[in-house]
């Protein structure tokens, strides 16, 4: 993807900061200490005593107090004083940053943090952190404008080297929609709200959703779906005693009744059962008209979804489709279905 | 046999009037309508012990009570599923008055649909929470599937691949009721018939569904009154008798959106109403003289006509076009002009009609109608209601 005429080297300046590690290690200013653990807790309102009381931490096997596991970036953080007196930074993020904002992708959002954790930290340990650039994707549409995601591990070590925690950390770094020009294209319009792409020669102003994506309502029963689709996984509920397939998901299996189940991954193929095209009522999350499909998987569920990569005239029931990816915003990723045979656009 | 049928029958009807900007709170329309229905049947509001009404009302039966000097209750009652629970409102009452719990028992609804909350605009922007009604809509919103129109397309486009059904053949339901609507004065219809190519020409909602394939918003409110059929025969009117009063949920039912069953082209839960209806009534579909189908979106108004045992699978598109519907075919329809034509009082107004068609009192009535047959919202757990003449 190279609308707006960016050299193709770009790509390469770009890609080339993946593995650097951005800058040397950086050490926490204060040993791990009571005081602040007594400040967070109470901050986060955690009563677990296990971070207080040497007795009830022995009590639970563990030698001494131990520090919340949440609190692991805060070490190593530089604090008060990085408002007050903030210092170049050394390592290089700055570097990529510069090079993010050549490329047009000046605003910022972070989207993940899953960090791992190895062992306990308890008061006296040092902790220090390396931050290595592990991806750069590839341009992508998302509701907030087109953008990449930067992807780093950080990886906290104590005095002795050892690894006490990791931590994959992901921005959108992305070009602000009233900077970016495009021509509405029919083929893109049929999946809806993915208005945004960058396109050279575009006269228009870009026609971006004003809102988000409704929200899906995520409780204890359907986060599983969800969370799968964050990393473009398409899973179906699959009851653990009888095997039955289920969609949408639920806690007990219809046919025998248990309530065990996991998942299996979909292969991404089915077909269009109907479909529908909206036109009105207008919402700003979508970009009218557009499609809206209930696709049968290969696998024998079916699913609502978008359509994408076709014009709505063309559609047609029985119509084989593959699973695509949206990044609706950064809290939302949804599967949506293009055709498997590219169509000829009209 | 169950007591139920026979046992219990509509005494009174009563409604406001039906517009899209009432001026007033939808408290005082369900108290105009109850007090209404209440005057209609020849009673007293402190003949009033009982009080049901759909869980989707804001008014509750305390405030009615209240309001309208009907006093203490003995019985009260609500129906869950949107407009699924019409006909379920009478069939509560009929319960309460064939087992002695309730002597009068008045099922209302009032709402001001069009210039309040509008349920066409969708489910977008509702608030949410964590429980599994919030949680069902998860499959659906963050997609665009918000409005009841995009849900109900979705079958619709479903139905004409399989049956070769048309967007006119959905049009001439349209049609049907706009043309009885035109000669109700209580329509907002009234005078106002439509063509089948006004129906081609109208404006896409959500393709397969034109604009006129889609109700009217409303505000308004009605009421019925429901007595035993043996107290209904002392007062005023004919007693429009309950010869059957059945809800039906079917398998793996959704809201609007059972897309998951092996087929999608029947509804299987009016289906269920439709077998407990004349099993309790030991009528069969060849005895309804009269229907009042519910017409939200013309395209779910065919697969009633197959489900009731009208017409076989597929066939509703070739029964409609024969002109059945009409004033003087096999099975006069929605003789008020339905929701599309009179008024969207969640199905409400189409009891009212049935009544009117028993007593033999419609603008459009057809001759003597032994027995109607109402249904109740069709996309969602549902409900019907046979009333006929007293035999």
């Amino acid at each position: 993807m190279n609308g707006t005429g960016r050299p193709d080297d770009y790509e390469k300046r770009l890609q080339a900061w993946v593995g650097r590690v951005l800058g040397g290690p950086r050490h926490g200013q204060d040993p791990v200490n009571v005081p602040m653990i007594r400040h967070w807790v109470e901050a986060m309102g955690d009563p677990n005593p296990v971070y207080l009381d040497e007795e009830a931490a022995r009590a639970t096997g563990r030698e001494t107090v131990v520090a919340p596991a949440s609190m692991m970036q805060t070490w190593t953080m530089r604090g008060y004083a990085a408002t007050v007196r903030p210092e170049p930074d050394p390592g290089g993020m700055e570097e990529l940053t510069a090079l993010l904002a050549e490329g047009g992708y000046t605003s910022v959002v972070a989207t993940d943090s899953e960090l791992e954790f190895h062992r306990e930290l308890v008061p006296g340990d040092r902790v220090s952190v390396e931050e290595r650039v592990e991806s750069i994707s590839l341009e992508k549409k998302t509701a907030l404008g087109e953008g990449r995601f930067i992807t780093t591990l950080r990886t906290y070590r104590d005095a002795h080297g050892e690894v006490v925690a990791t931590q994959r950390w992901r921005l959108l770094r992305f070009r602000p929609e009233d900077t970016a020009r495009r021509e509405p294209d029919p083929a893109e319009r049929a999946g809806g709200g993915q208005a945004g792409k960058g396109r050279a020669g575009g006269e228009r102003a870009a026609k971006r959703p004003e809102a988000l994506r409704p929200r899906p309502a995520i409780n204890r029963d359907n986060a599983f779906w969800f969370e799968a689709a964050r990393e473009h996984r398409l899973v179906i509920q699959r009851c653990a005693a009888c095997t039955t397939l289920r969609h949408p998901p639920g806690p007990c299996c219809p046919h025998c009744g248990s309530f065990d189940w996991d998942t299996v991954e979909a292969a991404g193929t089915g077909h269009v059962y109907s479909y529908v095209v909206a036109h009105h009522p207008p919402h700003p999350a979508f970009e009218m008209p557009y499609a809206v499909a209930l696709v049968e998987l290969t696998e024998g569920t079916r699913l609502i979804t978008n359509l994408t990569g076709i014009a709505p005239e063309k559609i047609e029931i029985g119509m084989p489709v593959v699973v695509d990816w949206l990044e609706a915003d950064p809290e939302l990723t949804l599967p949506v279905f293009r055709p498997a045979v590219p169509r000829e656009e009209g | 046999m169950s007591v139920l049928p026979g046992a219990a029958a509509i005494a009174g009807i009563g409604a406001t009037e039906f517009s899209k900007n009432s001026g007033r709170s939808e408290l005082r329309l369900a108290c105009e309508a109850v007090l209404a229905a209440i005057a209609d049947a020849g009673l007293e509001p402190s003949d009033v012990d009982g009080l049901v009404t759909f869980t989707a009302d804001t008014s509750s039966e305390i405030h009615i009570a209240r309001n309208t000097g009907i006093g203490e209750l003995t019985f009260f009652s609500r129906v869950g599923y949107g407009g699924g629970a019409a006909c379920g409102t009478v069939q509560q009452a009929a319960m309460a008055v064939a087992t002695g719990v309730a002597e009068v028992v008045v099922c209302y609804r009032a709402f001001n649909e069009r210039s309040g909350v509008r349920y066409g605009l969708g489910q977008a922007d509702r608030r949410m929470d964590q429980g599994a009604d919030s949680a069902a809509y998860a499959w659906l919103l963050p997609f665009g599937l918000n409005t009841p129109a995009q849900w109900v397309a979705m079958f619709a486009r479903r139905y004409m691949h399989e049956y070769g059904a048309t967007s006119e053949d959905f049009g001439r339901v349209a049609v049907v009721d706009r043309k009885h609507a035109a000669a109700n004065p209580k329509a907002w219809f009234y005078r106002r018939p439509i063509t089948l190519e006004d129906h081609q020409r109208s404006r896409w909602i959500v393709e397969p569904l034109h604009l006129l394939d889609c109700c009217q918003e409303s505000d308004g409110g009605q009421a019925l009154v429901v007595v035993s059929t043996e107290r209904a025969r002392d007062l005023p009117h004919p007693p429009a008798v309950i010869w059957g009063a059945a809800q039906g949920s079917g398998y793996d039912q959704h809201m609007m959106t059972s897309y998951y069953r092996s087929e999608i082209t029947g509804i299987p839960e009016m289906g269920l109403v439709g077998r407990q209806l004349y099993r309790q009534s030991r009528l069969t579909p060849a005895d309804i003289g009269a229907a009042i189908l519910y017409d939200h979106f013309t395209p779910l108004v065919l697969p009633q006509l197959e489900e009731l045992g009208f017409c076989a699978r597929g066939e509703a598109k070739d029964f409609i076009a024969d002109g059945n519907l009409e004033i003087g075919g096999r099975l006069p329809f929605n003789t008020h002009g339905g929701q599309l034509g009179e008024a969207y009082i969640h199905g409400m107004n189409g009891i009212a009609e049935a009544v009117r068609l028993v007593r033999g009192t419609s603008v459009n009535q057809p001759g003597d109608v032994a027995n109607v047959l109402v249904t109740a919202g069709t996309g969602v757990p549902t409900s019907g209601l046979i009333l006929g003449a007293d035999r």
